[in-house]
């Protein structure tokens, strides 16, 4: 006997992703216009939404050219790594109580694989292009997510400290009294940096800084390939969204009060609201840094923060034991 | 809660989904888009200029460098994430061992740091002014 709830759950988190990203796209756009007084895409449609289909069918009926001095087979590789690595991180994902594709109890671990593939598919695109800024930005972007992954896990140690599990449910559970965004401030904060840097938006899309490599390492990509790209980012920033709300705002939990109001997916889902809008707010609010203030911002501040993290939840975490 | 022999099937459909999804989309624009040549199309886009050479350039050093740090820390890395999980079962016997170890890592990064090994661009490179004044005591011995 199938259950056919898991299915319609993979199908529903494919339909969603797809179209929240494409959703995405107009939706940044919008309020970048609203923050730098300018309008956006307000033509087609009510609002300009209009636009993510115009954008859909532009992109479908682009040419679908894969350049001759480049690497075919590992050029039509690279796009589909990013979405596929970008999708299955989803699978993990505890969108509510039994919504959740699969509990592995090495739930986070398979979160952190998943983002580290993605790293391939950049390196992968720079390399098969043949072309120079595009091998410039693939070795950019492959060195900024190789340094920023060592402390995006150490950073969540402190959380699987406190709830001693990978499970994501067990997280979630974990967070029932209070959420871990209070308890773990500074893990929080280097995770958002961390997410950042891996899915590699603005303001730290160096790997494609247009000002000085066109577009990095998707130079030489068009139509449906370019698209997957764009896809893969927008999977990874809703992802990163979803990772935040499990491991630090109490997943699918309500405030304490509130909590009966509404059901745990409309939880989930304001509260990725949120987290996504802070995020193209940070887009908009702060400029790009140069490629060694990045790299030294890593290295020589959030690494050994994240290290001071660790050293202090265990000490406190044992006091507490001991004392209570 | 989650026990090892969850239900892993899903994940299979999801992954088979996934891939469908992704061949489709490649497929669709295959079969949809337009073809066209003309005679700059067939050219790596460099900003306009005519491309010159291939892209088979010299990189900086420091590319290789995050490279061997990446394996350095994130091996070690592991070992945390395996003390992390079982933290509360080995105590403060764990927490010491842990101190020691994340010690010996800290004590790497400032030896990096401090080598100059951290930053981008220009450098100083230890013993370069000994290597100069050398070669100038050499010169005026000539």
């Amino acid at each position: 006997m199938v259950e056919w709830t898991p299915v319609l759950l993979a199908l529903g988190i494919l339909l969603g992703g797809v179209a929240g990203a494409a959703i995405l796209t107009w939706w940044e756009r919008r309020l970048l216009g609203f923050w730098q007084d300018r309008h956006g895409p307000n033509r087609i449609g009510p609002w300009g939404i209009g636009l993510v289909v115009a954008d859909m069918i532009k992109l479908l009926l682009k040419d679908d050219w894969v350049p001759p001095f480049a690497d075919r087979a590992v050029f039509i590789f690279a796009p589909t790594a990013i979405v596929v690595s970008m999708m299955m991180g989803f699978a993990v994902v505890p969108f509510a109580p039994d919504m959740q594709i699969v509990d592995l109890n090495i739930g986070l671990l398979f979160f952190l694989g998943m983002t580290s593939l993605a790293v391939y598919s950049v390196l992968l695109g720079g390399l098969a292009s043949n072309n120079k800024y595009a091998l410039l930005g693939g070795l950019r972007s492959a060195s900024q997510m190789v340094s920023y992954e060592v402390f995006m896990g150490l950073s969540l140690m402190g959380v699987v400290m406190m709830s001693g599990s990978f499970s994501l449910v067990d997280i979630v559970a974990a967070q029932s009294d209070v959420w871990f965004c209070f308890s773990q401030v500074l893990g929080l904060l280097v995770f958002v940096v961390a997410g950042i840097a891996e899915s590699h938006r603005l303001p730290f899309d160096l790997p494609e800084a247009e000002h000085e490599l066109t577009a990095g390492f998707h130079t030489e990509y068009g139509g449906m390939k370019f698209a997957m790209f764009m896809l893969g980012e927008y999977l990874g920033l809703m992802l990163i969204s979803c990772m935040i709300v499990t491991l630090f705002f109490g997943g699918w939990m309500g405030p304490d009060l509130l909590n009966e109001w509404l059901p745990p997916i409309i939880w989930f889902a304001i509260k990725i609201f949120f987290v996504i809008n802070f995020f193209i707010l940070l887009r908009a609010a702060i400029p790009r840094p140069r490629y060694d203030q990045l790299m030294s911002l890593g290295w020589k501040i959030m690494l050994p923060i994240t290290l001071f993290n660790l050293v202090v939840t265990g000490g406190v975490l044992l006091w507490i034991e001991e004392t209570v | 809660m989650s026990s090892p022999d969850a239900e892993i099937w899903p994940l299979a459909v999801f992954t088979l989904m996934v891939l469908v999804l992704v061949i489709t989309m490649l497929l669709m624009s295959w079969l949809l888009g337009q073809r066209r040549r003309e005679d700059a199309t067939n050219e790596p886009f460099e900003s306009g200029i005519v491309s010159v050479g291939n892209s088979q350039i010299r990189i900086s050093v420091e590319f290789y460098l995050v490279a061997i740090f990446f394996v350095i820390f994130d091996l070690e890395t592991v070992f945390i994430f395996a003390w992390a999980v079982a933290f509360f079962e080995l105590g403060w016997h764990g927490y010491i061992a842990m101190l020691i170890f994340i010690g010996v890592l800290t004590v790497a990064l400032v030896y990096e740091w401090r080598n100059g090994a951290l930053d981008w661009g220009s450098k100083v490179r230890v013993g370069l002014k000994e290597a100069q004044t050398l070669e100038a005591q050499q010169a005026t011995h000539l």
